[in-house]
């Protein structure tokens, strides 16, 4: 090894050092906040315990939105810049099936589905004939993106609404820790995350199905000549991928509001999601997605309070951070 | 090719002094009103849409963040001036240096990325800067910075919009100008080559993310005057001139010229200020209308107007097929054509 070889590999090395202290020092700095002054209910620890608990409640939520995105990308190559629209759709029809009387779950699956189907046409009509011109395909979004916000506050009005939760999900439930409560929907969001998660996992890597999905990604031509309707299973994927955002609508119009602006709020989210994790990977949407939510609720709390305003700043320096390190992201790998 | 450029340069430009002809005469031709709501915003707003084409046409990279550099030189200015009384033009100018060294910033981090995953990275850090303006209380939070004062030769621009037309025109002419001027220095050819072949270039010895990084600054320094000027313009700046609804506005503009034409920046401007200004009365729901104008253009012909100009002349005569594939309307939003022969061979 030379000096310059060296120099080289340190040089190499020293954005994923910088990485590494600056996690440890936010470590630090949450531990010491929350705990500095003991373990005790009397100390800051109880605060904590909530806040981490909106952060992961947050992080299911943008999981359950971004995994349909990267879903979508990782077999199209489509970035669908109407996700953030199909999201909020999603949101305020179940908020219109619920009002004119049908109960919480039909309501959600109904307006997921409705969702999946709008993704559906929108697939056929608009993206199927111009597949490979990924850059035509994502300004093609954003124009739906907009007629369809746009058409949103038409029909849904511009003041922020909320989705009530179902009954046996409305309450508070005792966490044992700190004599604390939390709100039994939010833990529901965080299961239905899992099971997301876990069902997409098993459905890619152990059925008829995924194996069919991912020999489409590797090799569309090759998949097609093998006798396999490639294009079915592209506009299967582009269902389930618009059905995800419907559903994350659903969830998000439950447990946070729903207002014309939160459908480029979770576009972003699903951007910075699958930035970090790596585009088209599941693993790296979950890590993606526990970074950003527990990212932004901590940072809301933490920051000294003169800062607070500030918080959406470490958003930026976590997404700077993993470029710098991984410029495909965490989990991703080379086109 | 080289001998029909040759050919067609003095023509080029005994075409662009008569076009800047033709536009200084537009305050005296036409209302006070039209010289001030279209003919100086649509100036400024193609400047900002020029940004986005040369990024596009000379570095193949889409940025979806010209919105926000445009209000970092915008909210940096108003600041300086209202909160620190600084005097307008030194307060411009640092405002254009802090967006350039944001532009810098932006390309560093998006310059490792191609193509979509550019799109993306550029439209988060656009959103990220939308939500920082909107939440940061220093630079106004939701309401902005309203009275900021204009240099005494721009004046009142709502009562006398004359000044405020002939800077942005000059500003918008030397735009130009630079950008023509920069496609031809080794700078610029090295660019095209990134954009057409990054992995020969990087072989060739180039340092790509360097090109694309300078590039960014480049197009940052264009978005920093069009927000000096949109800003000087309106006397006020506020997170809404930077949401991701004016962020779709401007790609719109660039799209509806011809995302790689620079001289499209401005026809897509002048276009969407004329509906802007005229039909939004007519209609309610003018974003859907525009929406839907987006996507005509995208599934027709998406090299916009000027591009649905080049192939009709190209059809009348007769060289439309020997075009090469990469240089055909419907395909070229994904691999740009090289912009003007002349500029590649000279």
């Amino acid at each position: 090894m030379t000096g310059s070889g060296t120099r080289a590999a340190l040089a190499r090395r020293a954005p994923a050092a910088v990485a590494l202290v600056l996690l440890a020092f936010a470590i630090a700095w949450v531990g010491y906040k929350a705990f500095g002054k003991g373990f005790g209910s009397t100390g800051n620890g109880p605060q904590f315990v909530v806040v981490a608990l909106n952060g992961l409640s947050l992080a299911a939520l943008y999981f359950i939105t971004a995994s349909g995105f990267t879903l979508v990308f990782g077999l199209l190559r489509v970035v669908n810049m109407a996700h953030g629209a199909l999201y909020l759709l999603g949101g305020y029809l179940a908020l219109d099936l619920i009002q004119h009387g049908m109960s919480w779950v039909p309501a959600a699956l109904l307006a997921a589905l409705i969702c999946g189907a709008v993704g559906l046409v929108m697939q056929q009509l608009l993206l199927r004939w111009n597949q490979g011109q990924d850059l035509r395909q994502a300004l093609i979004t954003i124009a739906v993106a907009m007629i369809l916000g746009d058409q949103m506050v038409v029909h849904f009005g511009g003041a922020p609404q909320t989705i009530t939760p179902p009954a046996a999900l409305a309450k508070s439930l005792s966490l044992g820790v700190y004599d604390l409560q939390y709100p039994v929907f939010r833990i529901f969001i965080m299961g239905a995350a899992v099971a997301v998660g876990v069902l997409l996992w098993l459905g890619i890597r152990h059925t008829r199905w995924g194996m069919v999905i991912r020999a489409g990604v590797d090799d569309r031509a090759m998949t097609s000549a093998l006798g396999v309707n490639v294009q079915l299973v592209f506009a299967a994927a582009f269902f389930v991928g618009a059905l995800l955002a419907g559903l994350g609508g659903v969830f998000g119009g439950t447990a946070l509001s729903l207002a014309p602006g939160e459908d480029d709020k979770f576009l972003l989210s699903s951007l910075v999601v699958v930035i970090i994790g790596g585009m088209g990977s599941l693993p790296g949407a979950a890590i993606g997605a526990l970074a950003l939510g527990l990212v932004e609720q901590l940072s809301a709390v933490y920051l000294p309070a003169q800062y607070t305003n500030y918080s959406i700043l470490l958003t930026f320096i976590l997404l700077v951070v993993v470029l710098a390190v991984r410029p495909k992201g965490l989990f991703g790998r080379p086109a | 090719m080289s001998v029909r450029g040759a050919r067609r340069a003095p023509a080029g430009l005994l075409v662009g002094a008569g076009v800047v002809a033709a536009l200084a005469l537009v305050p005296l031709v036409f209302s006070t009103y039209f010289t001030g709501a279209v003919a100086s915003r649509a100036l400024y707003v193609g400047l900002a849409a020029a940004s986005l084409a040369f990024l596009a046409g000379y570095g193949g990279m889409v940025s979806l963040a010209q919105t926000a550099l445009y209000g970092i030189a915008g909210f940096v200015m108003a600041r300086l001036i209202v909160q620190s009384g600084l005097d307008p033009v030194p307060a411009a100018l640092v405002a254009i240096a802090v967006a350039v060294a944001f532009g810098v910033l932006f390309g560093a981090i998006s310059s490792g990325s191609e193509g979509i995953y550019l799109l993306m990275i550029t439209l988060a850090l656009g959103v990220i800067t939308y939500f920082f303006f909107s939440q940061v209380t220093a630079f106004g939070g939701h309401e902005g910075i309203n009275a900021v004062r204009t240099p005494s030769f721009v004046g009142d621009p709502v009562r006398d919009p004359q000044p405020i037309y002939y800077l942005s025109l000059a500003c918008s002419v030397g735009a130009y100008v630079l950008i023509r001027y920069l496609g031809g220095t080794a700078f610029g050819l090295a660019l095209q080559g990134v954009r057409d072949d990054p992995v020969r270039m990087r072989a060739l010895g180039y340092n790509v993310r360097l090109h694309r990084t300078l590039g960014f600054a480049a197009g940052a320094l264009l978005a920093a005057l069009a927000g000096v000027l949109g800003t000087w313009h309106e006397t006020r700046i506020s997170p809404g001139t930077i949401d991701v609804s004016q962020t779709i506005q401007l790609l719109t503009i660039a799209v509806i010229g011809g995302l790689y034409r620079i001289e499209g920046a401005w026809i897509g401007a002048l276009l969407y200020t004329l509906l802007d200004t005229y039909a939004r009365g007519l209609t309610g729901r003018f974003e859907t209308w525009i929406g839907l104008i987006l996507l005509a253009i995208l599934v027709v012909s998406p090299d916009g107007i000027t591009g649905l100009a080049g192939s009709v002349r190209d059809r009348v005569r007769g060289r439309r097929a020997r075009a090469a594939p990469g240089e055909h309307p419907s395909e070229s939003l994904s691999r740009p054509a090289p912009l003007d022969p002349t500029q590649v061979t000279r």
